[in-house]
């Protein structure tokens, strides 16, 4: 037998300790790249956004008219030519057609909703002078952000005059988070694409969570392994991997062809993502399920529990954490969808809050694709601070899944 | 029937609580138990010796038919507890277990209260008919298990938070806890150190007064120790079997004397 020698020479020694080094290195630099990226996203889009949550507005004295608004009818008056006319009270030395006709356009046609619902609300002020705030244009609004001109010079120096006498107050943008879209950028709002990407993921969630665990409890636990089980499982790690608008597709031949459900409503969208993400919830539940210790479900079996018995008090409590997870990574990727809702309707221009999953609606993401390819100027902001209302609603719903999770662990 | 109270009864006087006929069982193609016939008396310890991969977990198992769970396996012959065979159409396999207890190798308390641990027997065979009745069986199965005075203070506590030897004596009292006739035990202490292992052999040498016990251990010394009769299996197959004093003083077999003496296995 030879002597085996079991000391390190130096230059060994060191060259592994360079190589754990330089892994090291390697890895601090990957990560910073990734932080680097992900601050730079977060910057960019926040940054650009900010301009879509403040708005302006002009203190203006309307006489409300009782020849414009009938009181018995006070939703019918004709509240544009009061807004019109207050509007074009503070400039009482324009005389020219074409001047007033550009004063006009600087005035927002929500100056007129806002003064509708005002008197709506208290007819009283009928036949009186009120002073109120009206919305000025989104031209106007870049103005006074000085975010662009593309004013002439005469509404350039109407806007500075307002402003210097101190008619001009900035304030929160209450329509972004109020109003529908909108084919005006200071009117359009995202509480509409909100709205209907809540109810579509409610009916995603509801949808696929209970179907996919069941399918996946039976199985892991209860199918026989035969060619059948086998064949469905390959088809199941397939469909993973289908491309989104196929299901949309899908949606469009059954859901909307075939079972003539209402096109565009958060019902059908929520069904497409739910077969979307059922392969992904399927998959993650296995891998919860396949994870807890065997020890566990013997014991059961030990003590006289039948499989379902085993199954539903022992496996599936511990199981749930990691399906939980599963289920929300698959939901934060199904909110985030436009293709497959592009095919079944959801992609038209909607300017009512829905309020229910059969009325027509869009959701986030489209959203932010619709006004992404809006030539006016306000709207880049808006798609920015869509961007970011699309994140802060993946943060509250992951955050929602980590309290659930410790809620689940906390049982052991 | 005035013997039972009696450790030392003779091998005449015992009742024969589990009894096999002819059973092999094979893992697919695997050959795992051969032809084995064996007859196990009622109050009293049985242990199975010999060396890994030697068929006497997969008996055990195939007791209480835990090798229902494992898909590719099958057995012939038959099963019988007192006279009724495991396999009986009429006989459900979840009311067997019942029946016959199991305590694993590993102690697997569920990641429950210890409590809930041994309340979930009686829970789902509904032995309990009021909430005070289902503490009465837990306190009473904690009691012969010999743990309830180091956890009653604890009972709401996670079983899965005492130490191994205490797990093991949660497990034992959550088999007895439904009441079982016949506890069976898959090397029981093969994870535990001595002073634990010590506490347990007191425990099963308490419980075999109102239990058929049959023990797996690769511990000889163990088998020794708490057995009233020793089988020993080789290469799927039962070589010996007889009271515990003759199968380590005097065995008839060689390969059980090489086994024994350390010379094989």
């Amino acid at each position: 037998m030879t002597e085996h020698r079991n000391t390190l020479s130096p230059a060994h020694l060191a060259r592994r300790h360079s190589a754990e080094k330089r892994f090291r290195v390697y890895g601090l630099f990957a990560l910073g790249v990734a932080g680097l990226f992900l601050a730079f996203l977060l910057f960019d889009i926040v940054s650009r956004s900010i301009p879509a949550f403040t708005t302006q507005q002009v203190t203006a004295s309307v006489y409300i008219d009782p020849a414009k608004v009938d009181a018995d009818e006070p939703a019918k008056g004709d509240y544009g030519g009061l807004a019109k006319d207050a509007w074009r009270d503070l400039f009482p030395d324009i005389v020219d057609r074409a001047d007033k006709k550009k004063l006009t356009g600087l005035l927002s046609s929500g100056a007129a909703d806002a003064l509708r619902s005002l008197v709506v609300a208290d007819p009283g002020l009928i036949g009186k002078t009120v002073t109120v705030p009206l919305q000025v244009s989104d031209d106007a609004v870049l103005f006074y952000q000085n975010a662009s001109r593309q004013l002439s010079d005469k509404e350039v120096i109407w806007l500075q005059t307002l402003s210097d006498r101190g008619l001009v107050t900035t304030g929160l943008n209450l329509a972004f988070f109020s109003n529908g879209d909108s084919r005006e950028a200071e009117l359009a709002g995202i509480r509409g694409a909100l709205t209907g990407s809540l109810l579509t993921i409610a009916v995603t969630l509801l949808l696929s969570l209970p179907l996919g665990v069941a399918a996946a409890i039976y199985l892991e636990e209860f199918a026989s392994r035969n060619h059948l089980t086998d064949l469905i499982e390959v088809n199941i790690n397939n469909l993973a991997a289908v491309p989104s608008i196929v299901f949309g597709l899908l949606g469009l031949a059954v859901f909307l062809s075939f079972f003539d459900l209402p096109r565009s409503a958060p019902l059908v969208g929520g069904l497409v993502l739910a077969l979307l993400v059922l392969p992904t919830i399927i998959i993650a539940s296995r891998a919860a399920l396949r994870s807890v210790p065997p020890s566990v479900k013997e014991a059961a079996f030990g003590v006289g529990a039948s499989h379902q018995q085993a199954v539903f008090h022992h496996v599936l409590p511990l199981a749930l954490p990691g399906i939980l997870t599963g289920t929300i990574l698959a939901v934060a990727r199904a909110l985030g969808e436009t293709a497959p809702l592009l095919m079944i309707g959801m992609v038209a221009f909607i300017v009512d809050v829905p309020g229910g999953i059969f009325d027509a609606a869009t959701v986030l993401p489209v959203q932010i694709f619709l006004w992404s390819d809006l030539p006016e100027q306000a709207f880049q902001s808006r798609t920015a601070a869509a961007i970011v209302v699309l994140l802060v609603v993946l943060f509250v719903l992951n955050a929602l899944a980590i309290v659930l999770r410790r809620n689940f662990e906390r049982r052991w | 029937m005035n013997d039972l109270f009696q450790n030392s009864v003779g091998l005449e006087t015992r009742v024969d609580k589990v009894t096999a006929s002819n059973v092999d069982v094979y893992y697919g193609d695997k050959h795992a138990i051969h032809d084995l016939s064996i007859t196990i008396p009622d109050r009293a310890v049985s242990a199975f010796i010999g060396p890994s991969g030697c068929g006497k977990s997969t008996f055990l198992r195939a007791i209480n038919r835990m090798n229902d769970t494992i898909p590719t396996c099958r057995m012939t012959g038959s099963i019988r507890i007192d006279g009724e065979d495991v396999h009986d159409k009429n006989l459900d396999v979840v009311q067997l277990r019942a029946r016959v207890g199991m305590v694993f190798q590993k102690p697997n308390p569920f990641p429950k209260s210890i409590f809930e641990n041994v309340a979930y027997g009686p829970r789902i065979h509904g032995l309990a008919r009021s909430k005070s009745e289902l503490e009465g069986i837990v306190v009473e199965s904690l009691k012969r298990a010999s743990l309830f005075e180091e956890v009653k203070d604890r009972l709401q506590h996670p079983g899965t938070g005492l130490s191994g030897g205490q797990q093991q004596r949660l497990c034992i009292a959550r088999a007895i806890a439904v009441n079982p006739e016949v506890i069976l035990m898959d090397e029981p202490c093969s994870a535990l150190d001595p002073i634990a292992t010590a506490r347990i052999e007191e425990l099963i040498d308490e419980l075999k007064q109102n239990y058929c016990i049959i023990i797996v251990t690769h511990s000889m010394q163990q088998a020794a120790r708490v057995s009233d009769r020793t089988a020993f299996f080789h290469l799927g197959i039962l070589v010996e079997q007889g009271e515990t004093n003759q199968i380590f003083t005097s065995p008839r077999d060689k390969r059980t004397q090489d086994y024994i003496t350390g010379r094989f296995g």
